[in-house]
């Protein structure tokens, strides 16, 4: 024991753990640098967009980009570039307020039906299979149609839905942490099942959640961004990706810039939680799984 | 073990699910405000033409009763009259059918051609830079959102160059192919991503497999190798993936049909939706559960054929 | 010239790297020994020690892999040298393998009856009917029972044992001269263990077949075997015929291999229910440091343990 100790503490240069240098890769660098910047938009937009999202100019309509407008300007012109940077705000809450509420009601719920089995275990399944019958989309809209468009109403329909797949994803990898010998020796001591289930069994199973939760963030960006272009998500005259495309759209042949812009910020943000997943995924995978 | 008995045992563990999907749609409408009978008629209806819908929902009893009716009702076709289309929405429903399954169909066969090849020229310069290439544009492909494509498409092969019908259907199966090629190949673009990711690991690990060294010891050609020992192995996967992400893929289809005008389910529900069509959207949406259940069969059935060990058991 | 003739398989200096993550592991490291024709070669030696790679590398199922460098003579011709599409004529044809695990080496998606015609149609001018006649003599000739009504069947339908027979009528299809048998009974029932040796070993005599059978089990060389040549890592540390090498091993390596087979263990050490193989070995790392190079000098990797 001690002769390993010595061994170690004597070898002239340490590496660096895999796990840092996971971190280290070009893949996790670009998405880190995506995502931090898209946060900071989102959180500060006032201090970079150079005009008001909102603010009309008759004067400069339609203007193709330029050193005044680096995006140009659209059919009232407002500033395509305030526009989208605003736009950031509300299209990363929806990245966060539509998965947020469904993760912590499916952790919980998963965790439980895990857990306790039985009946409720039956239940759950029924309501998966009726959950996975309906396309995603139609279920959601649906949802929207007897609440009425809007922001809110999306957030709750997504959450209604999506809280399902986080708890199917929850249940399934309790569900292995519980064959563990440290889930019975919890039992054993008689700890209570809450304190087994949050402190012992959940925090073994969060790594895939939280890298199901970065792919999910992405995808509700798509999908909030596909509500707004159709009309049931935020509504106009606030900027978001989806409605700016939207807006944009009539005008595709004569200012391009109206929809290309939006729509690069719409990749590139979720190609960073994409590019931030994965690595994720890498660096939070247990030691010795390969 | 028949195949027919195979089929007839999955079509009755359909019914469980298929009456709690039921009872999500019906919920649906009861969860608006007000009287539903309101909702689901007219806005210059009568008070005897909402007494005769009350009736028929059987709004006046119990709520297990307005259930059964419902079952009842739909069971019989009866799905009710399409406030906005003014016609039984089983007819409005039934004459879109054919539209959205021909365009789905058609994605799916699009986004397995373009995948498939891909996939295994990736998976067999594993690393190389190609095989990077691939996944890079795949990644891209993948964070594009749908109805972004289809503007894309639409504005440079439809309105631009021309290439492309905008919209509509055509009327012979040429036509089809022809109006529907944009939105397929739209639909096609993201489900292709995913598709390709799976194949490609998939190719990669069969190609791994210690029956494939077997094979390639007994000197067969590298393509009976790849076409009949890595290929079918590797769709195994692929088939479960793509069942699974049949709900993906309709939704995909929705947006869709939105952009290019196609006239489907999908882009009924939506004018359903703006327009608050109730026996519509609750028609619609038992269609798509109906479509989704149907493919789920559709991919245990292929994945029986597939692979016999399914087929015994 | 003498040997040229003599023997079927001549493998020189055969080194096989594996390049993963800017490591490079070397799993055979610079070996030869010749097959002549009708004899059976046992390659013994642990698990990692290289002796399936070296299987492998002898027929290029390895080059996708790693490097592979050295000669491999089949009846003169350096096979190294052959591209894959030419090696395609000498496996399955000339030179066969059967692998390890009866369970994963069969696809489980294709008929056995279509695994078998496969090879005949890849090397023969059989047509379909002969084809199918033939893989049901050969399935006989495995000792499969009713073989006609199982060609249609799938590999999940018989038992472990059943399936490296369908393995082995696989192998044999095409008449080869030499089969390589890569632990063939290690993953089998002890009773079909041996079954499947005196299958091996009669096909081998009457098809004057030569089997190169790696094995980690010294008593299925003394049963099988008429030359040994022991393997441990990724080097060959003997060779010779096997009364020779059994009786008097040369290497300690060899002698603790022996040591290691139950029966050689003296009976004062039996209060161990189950000797472990390097009970009485342990590594000595002063030796292995200064490991002369490949002189073919006896290398000193095992000093017995003290005690």
């Amino acid at each position: 024991m001690t002769q390993f100790e010595t061994l170690q503490t004597t070898q002239p240069k340490r590496k660096l753990p895999p796990r840092v240098k996971a971190l280290l890769r070009p893949g996790f660098l670009l998405g880190f640098f995506i995502l931090s910047g898209s946060i900071i938009l989102a959180v500060f937009p006032a201090a970079f967009a150079p005009y008001d999202p909102n603010a009309f100019d008759f004067m400069a309509i339609q203007q193709a980009p330029s050193w005044v407008h680096p995006f140009g300007t659209d059919n009232l012109g407002r500033d395509t570039l305030s526009r989208v940077i605003w736009a950031y705000s509300v299209d990363m809450q929806i990245a966060f307020f539509a998965t947020f509420f469904a993760m912590v009601i499916g952790i919980i719920v998963g965790s439980l039906v895990a857990y306790h089995g039985g009946f409720a275990d039956v239940i759950f399944g029924r309501i998966v299979d009726v959950t996975i019958t309906f396309p995603f989309l139609v279920l959601v809209i649906a949802v929207v149609a007897v609440l009425g468009p809007g922001l809110t109403n999306m957030y709750v329909a997504v959450t209604l839905v999506q809280w399902v797949y986080y708890a199917r994803l929850t249940r399934a990898e309790i569900m292995t942490q519980m064959t563990s010998d440290y889930a019975s020796a919890g039992r054993v001591m008689g700890y209570s099942s809450g304190r087994i289930i949050f402190r012992h069994l959940l925090p073994n199973a969060m790594t895939p959640l939280i890298t199901f939760w970065m792919t999910d963030m992405a995808l509700a960006i798509l999908l909030g961004s596909s509500l707004g272009y159709l009309g049931l998500g935020a509504q106009p005259p606030q900027a978001e990706w989806g409605v700016l495309i939207a807006e944009g759209r009539n005008f595709i042949t004569t200012a391009w810039w109206m929809s290309l812009m939006p729509g690069i910020a719409i990749v590139v943000t979720r190609l960073g939680f994409s590019l931030v997943g994965d690595s994720l995924a890498d660096v939070l995978r247990p030691r010795g799984a390969s | 073990m028949s195949s027919l008995s195979y089929l007839v045992s999955r079509l009755l563990q359909i019914i469980p699910t298929f009456l709690l999907v039921m009872v999500v749609i019906f919920l649906l409408v009861r969860m608006l405000p007000g009287d539903p009978a309101i909702a689901m008629a007219d806005a210059k209806a009568t008070e005897a033409q909402l007494e005769l819908i009350r009736q028929k929902l059987g709004l006046n009893e119990p709520l297990v009763m307005q259930f059964l009716y419902f079952v009842r009702n739909t069971l019989t076709g009866d799905m009710g009259t399409s406030i906005l289309l003014k016609a039984p929405v089983s007819e409005v429903i039934l004459e879109r059918i054919p539209v959205t399954a021909f365009l789905t169909v058609y994605a799916v066969c699009l986004s397995v051609l373009i995948a498939g090849p891909l996939a295994f020229v990736a998976a067999l310069n594993k690393n190389g830079s190609l095989d990077i290439a691939i996944r890079s544009g795949f990644q891209v492909g993948l964070s594009t959102p749908v109805f972004y494509i289809g503007l894309l498409l639409l504005t440079f092969l439809a309105a631009g160059l021309r290439l492309f019908p905008v919209g509509g259907y055509g009327a012979t199966f040429l036509q089809h192919l022809h109006h529907l090629m944009l939105p397929a190949l739209t639909v096609a673009l993201y489900t292709s991503a995913i598709i390709m990711r799976n194949l490609r690991s998939a190719v990669i690990e069969v190609l791994d497999a210690e029956y494939v060294q077997f094979a390639r010891s007994k000197g067969l050609s590298r393509s009976v190798i790849l076409g009949r020992h890595v290929l079918r192995n590797a769709l195994i996967s692929t088939v479960t993936l793509l069942g699974l992400s049949i709900g993906n893929l309709m939704s995909g289809t929705l947006v869709t049909e939105t952009v290019f005008a196609v006239p489907g389910l999908g882009r009924l529900m939506l004018e359903a939706i703006f327009a608050r069509d109730y026996p519509l959207i609750q028609g619609l949406t038992l269609t798509f559960a109906v479509m989704v259940s149907l493919v789920f069969l559709l991919t245990d059935m292929v994945q029986a054929w597939l692979d016999p060990r399914l087929r015994l058991s | 010239m003498t040997s040229q003739t003599d023997s079927l398989l001549k493998v020189r200096n055969l080194k096989t790297t594996f390049h993963s993550k800017g490591r490079t592991l070397r799993a055979v490291d610079g070996i030869s020994f010749d097959v002549r024709a009708g004899e059976v070669l046992g390659l013994v030696g642990e698990s990692g020690s290289g002796k399936s790679i070296t299987l492998r590398s002898i027929i290029g199922l390895t080059r996708d892999y790693g490097s592979v460098e050295g000669n491999v003579y089949w009846k003169g011709e350096d096979l190294l040298a052959r591209t894959d599409k030419q090696l395609q004529s000498v496996r399955g044809s000339q030179i066969s393998m059967i692998f390890q695990e009866p369970m994963t080496s069969l696809n489980p998606l294709l008929s056995i009856g279509l695994q078998i015609e496969e090879n005949l149609k890849a090397h023969t001018e059989l047509d379909k009917r002969a084809r199918k006649a033939r893989a049901i003599e050969l399935l006989d000739m495995v000792g499969i029972p009713s073989a006609s009504s199982r060609l249609s069947d799938f590999p999940h339908q018989f038992s472990g044992g059943m399936r490296q027979r369908v393995m082995i009528a696989i192998s044999l299809a095409s008449n080869p001269e030499m089969l390589l048998a890569d632990e063939p009974t290690t993953a089998l029932d002890v009773t079909i263990q041996d079954q499947i040796l005196q299958l091996l070993l009669s096909l081998a005599k009457n098809l004057n077949m030569a089997i190169v059978l790696v094995t980690h089990d010294l008593g299925v060389v003394a049963q099988t075997c008429d030359r040994v040549a022991v393997m441990y890592a990724g080097r060959l540390v003997e060779t010779g015929s096997v009364r020779d090498v059994l009786k008097r091993p040369q290497h300690p390596y060899t002698l603790g291999l022996l040591k290691s087979v139950p029966e050689n263990i003296p009976p004062a050490h039996h209060s161990f229910r189950f000797p472990a193989r390097h009970q009485h070995w342990t590594h000595c790392r002063r030796a292995a440091l200064s490991l002369p190079a490949a002189s073919g000098r006896k290398m000193c990797v095992l000093v017995p343990n003290p005690r």
